[in-house]
């Protein structure tokens, strides 16, 4: 075996970039994943100044892509501003795509594998991939292996006018057959989690990311796209009264408080972050903004287990502070993914809870409140859109850039995804 | 759950078809209603020989303002038509006493009213003095089961079984034998006598008040039952259930002004939770009703381990788990009353039930092993059975099945969820001391398992 003692390097957060966000079947409603991925990767180009740079690699990925982009981020940097020797591959891990794709490409650099990646997502839901029906599937297949004209006359004509029926993608976990909403409801009701935090949650997170556009927090981590220069969704003028108006979408009857107001809409949209040595931004003129220093990911079973499908990071959170020698509380800022208002809060809550942090996570005490000042202050999900796979690159260039004004610190990320997963991170500088 | 044959034998042409055709009869059962009198009609007591348990049934029948008459030399006349025959077998030495059965009830047995009631109470056997009086005491079961089967028009027959000088926990198991909130309990055998004191009787409307309980699947069917009868009772209940019923559950404990406890029992820290719960929110728990339970029926050989498990994990490792630690956590108050629900399937067996049977025996397991150690600590610990309950879960039994299932008992129909939570009242009830260890069929006398 040859001597390998690799030195762990710091993984610089360079820069990131953006476009907007659009509604489901608004805007980018003819756009698709290639178009979105390629206009967020070439505006992050043009700001870096990287133009025709061949890249250590490029990793991004779609939660919902069609099959014939099965080589979706390769065919995106051939089609991009960076050089076509630039190599490049997808990744999935439903709402955690992003950020898992930071980790890995940080990793990398981490390792001495690499000097600089960019890690990216883009998701669209309304450029879905509608499929054919299994059925018919199966008789074209059929039809296709057939040799003479009378077989594949034959294997046509056992086709019914139901085989026709396309399979849309739906937002249900495969294994319950329940919405992601629909879990989320669950979650909220074991927990306890009212209307009206729910709503106060939602407001502060339009607020928030008006306020950092006001601010032109915003300018140089978004490309405008197809003449959006802003969130589809962002309310500026959303109000808790308006809020509480809005009627429950999931859960039913009394009991059911989740609203289209404190819930993620579908959108689309793309990101990427350009990660790499201090050695390497120096040599290319660019000042790191943070540094991405430690991840986990976690699962839980929400099948047959008890926990809700959204409450993986609530596991990975404590086992990533136990590694990093850090309390819950050794945060200047939370960048807690809003894929519902409830997850957020029941994700809090339980860790502030002593059953939870003791019988499930088997803390001795519980992991504690965090200042809620501190909490996604520049607008979450909630406000911005959730485009899958697009959330982790948002979340971790505005934590960056945030951490870079403030002039140093430190940020924790959390994003709960499909299949009851977390992946989690922590962004110093 | 409607049963409709039943409604078709009250009919007018429904009686002449099941009367010239010899089908099945089933008198609609009376049950107690709120503010109703314990017996509705005059009640004959017998016994062999005066012992001090024909005292207590004497006074129990007359603190609850029920109309009764001593049958002299153990000899009743046929003229009266009676509500209720208890008749005092406790006394029987040997055999030779036996015969005093056949000739206190064969005179009066024919006119036992609708929905009469026969109350036999005997000496526990274990705890005879002598093999012969262990002899025949052990002998009135038979002779209970068999009269149970033998008398018609809803009535019902029990026995209960009175450990030595514990007559004064007779009680609470008398009014509720007598009564028609023991509807749908028939050919049982209770036995009455542990250690523990009785405490002096509270307000005889609210047996339960400044009680807390916790009932588990309280969202419907039998839980919301329960859930109800143990808070018109006085009891505070904090009803607990799956988050997919929150909004069943919040209808029930809104009405009964509970409390609600979203959880699924089989989570690793359910346990816990239910204990902070009750001591943050009501200070204690007195009453603890294990009753959400699931079936998944399939034959063993089609059986998948997640189903298996499935049901194990929610009928009986739950309510194990959470009786352990309720009793570790001390939550527990002094004289609190654990009742588990088991099946006539727990007793019986029952085709494609493998898993669920095995849950509810293991139900009737869990009071038996846990019952001793509980009385050392002031606690008690019992189990219903119930039998064919009309519920949603049973109107979804295939139609024959499902009519075998209500037709094949003494009463010839279905019990209802409120005969399984008078029951499990009776259970909590701080008068019913004596109660410890009992599992109770509330099955109308079923065929199966019997």
């Amino acid at each position: 075996m040859t001597e390998y003692s690799p030195q762990i390097r710091k993984v610089a957060v360079v820069a990131g970039n953006r476009i907007p966000f659009a509604r489901q079947d608004k805007t980018y409603r003819h756009a698709s994943n290639s178009d979105m991925l390629t206009a967020a990767i070439d505006g992050l180009v043009d700001r870096t100044g990287i133009a025709g740079e061949e890249l250590g690699e490029v990793v991004a990925g779609a939660v919902l892509k069609h099959s014939r982009d099965w080589n979706l981020v390769r065919e995106v940097v051939l089609g991009s501003k960076l050089a076509p020797a630039t190599p490049a591959y997808d990744l999935q891990q439903a709402c955690g795509t992003g950020l898992e794709a930071a980790i890995l490409a940080g990793n990398k650099i981490a390792l001495g594998q690499t000097e600089v990646a960019i890690a990216g997502g883009v998701d669209t839901a309304s450029d879905a991939p509608i499929s054919l029906n299994d059925n018919l599937r199966n008789k074209l297949l059929d039809v296709n292996r057939a040799r003479t004209a009378a077989d594949r006359l034959k294997a046509l004509s056992r086709i019914r006018p139901k085989d026709i029926v396309p399979e849309i993608p739906r937002n249900a976990e495969p294994r319950t057959g329940l919405s992601m909403g629909e879990h989320c409801a669950l979650t909220t009701l074991e927990w306890g989690i009212s209307r009206e935090a729910q709503d106060e949650l939602a407001y502060r997170s339009h607020k928030n990311l008006a306020a950092a556009y006001e601010r032109g927090f915003l300018e140089d981590l978004m490309t405008p796209f197809l003449g959006l220069t802003k969130d589809e969704n962002l309310r500026a003028d959303s109000s808790v009264e308006k809020l509480a108006k809005l009627k429950p979408v999931f859960g039913k009857g009394e009991t059911a408080t989740m609203t289209a107001g404190n819930s993620t809409p579908l959108t689309d949209g793309a990101s990427a972050v350009l990660l790499s040595t201090d050695e390497w931004a120096r040599a290319h003129g660019l000042q790191p903004l943070a540094y991405l220093t430690h991840s986990q990911t976690a699962a839980v079973d929400y099948v047959k287990g008890n926990d809700g499908l959204l409450m993986a990071p609530a596991y990975a959170v404590p086992r990533m502070l136990a590694r990093a020698g850090l309390t819950l509380q050794d945060f200047d800022y939370y960048e807690i993914h809003e894929a519902f208002a409830a997850q957020v809060l029941a994700t809090l809550k339980a860790w502030e809870d002593p059953i939870f942090c003791k019988e499930r996570l088997g803390l001795d005490a519980p992991l504690g409140e965090i200042d809620r000042d501190k909490l996604n202050v520049n607008g979450g999900s909630l406000a911005a859109g959730h485009p899958f796979a697009a959330t982790g690159g948002r979340i971790l260039a505005g934590l960056a850039k945030q951490l870079n004004e403030a002039g140093g610190g430190r940020g924790l990320i959390s994003i709960c995804a499909a299949g009851g997963q977390g992946v989690v991170a922590i962004v110093e500088k | 759950m409607t049963d409709r044959y039943q409604g078709f034998t009250q009919s007018g042409i429904g009686r002449f078809v099941v009367k010239n055709l010899g089908l099945p009869d089933p008198t609609p059962l009376q049950r107690w209603t709120d503010g109703a009198p314990l017996v509705d009609g005059p009640v004959l007591v017998g016994s062999v020989t005066g012992t001090e348990v024909s005292k207590a049934i004497q006074a129990t029948l007359a603190d609850a303002g029920v109309q009764f008459s001593v049958a002299s030399e153990g000899v009743a006349s046929s003229e009266a038509r009676h509500k209720a025959l208890v008749f005092d077998a406790s006394g029987m030495e040997s055999t030779a006493d036996l015969t005093a059965l056949q000739r206190f009830f064969s005179p009066v047995v024919r006119q036992l009213a609708t929905c009469g009631r026969i109350v036999v109470v005997g000496t526990t056997p274990e705890l005879a003095q002598t093999p012969r009086q262990r002899i025949a005491q052990r002998a009135l079961e038979g002779f209970t089961r068999s009269l149970g089967k033998e008398t018609k028009r809803g009535g019902t027959v029990n026995l209960v079984y009175v450990a030595p000088g514990a007559h004064e926990q007779l009680g609470s198991t008398l009014r509720f034998l007598v009564s028609p909130k023991s509807a749908y309990v028939d050919g049982q055998v209770v036995r009455v006598g542990t250690d523990l004191d009785v405490p002096a009787t509270a307000d005889p409307a609210a047996p339960l008040a400044g009680k807390v309980a916790l009932v588990t699947g309280a969202g419907r069917g039998i839980g919301e039952a329960i859930a109800k009868t143990l808070a018109r009772d006085g009891a505070t209940v904090i009803g607990a259930d799956v988050p997919q019923l929150a909004n069943d559950l919040h209808t029930v404990i809104t009405g009964i002004d509970g409390s609600e406890l979203l959880l699924d029992i089989t989570a690793v820290d359910a346990p816990q939770r239910i204990a902070a719960h009750a001591q943050e929110t009501h200070g204690g728990l007195d009453i603890v009703v294990h009753n959400a339970g699931i079936t998944r029926d399939k034959r063993l050989a089609n059986m998948r381990t997640d189903v298996w498990d499935a049901v194990l994990n929610v009928n009986l490792r739950a309510p194990e788990r959470i009786t352990e630690h309720l009793l570790e956590s001390g939550v527990l108050r002094p004289g609190a009353s654990i009742v588990g629900v088991a099946s006539i399937s727990g007793i019986a067996g029952n085709n494609g039930q493998t898993n669920y049977a095995t849950s509810k025996a293991g139900v009737i397991g869990l009071v038996q092993a846990l019952a001793p150690d509980l009385e050392s600590k002031g606690f008690r610990i019992n189990a219903v059975a119930p039998g064919f309950i009309e519920t949603r879960m049973t109107a979804k039994v295939p139609l024959a099945i499902r009519e075998a299932g209500r037709r094949m008992n003494s009463l010839a129909q279905g019990g209802r969820p409120v005969d399984v939570a008078e029951t499990i009242a009776w259970f909590a009830d701080p008068e019913s001391a004596g109660v410890t260890g009992n599992v109770v069929r509330v099955c109308g006398q079923s065929l199966l398992g019997a």
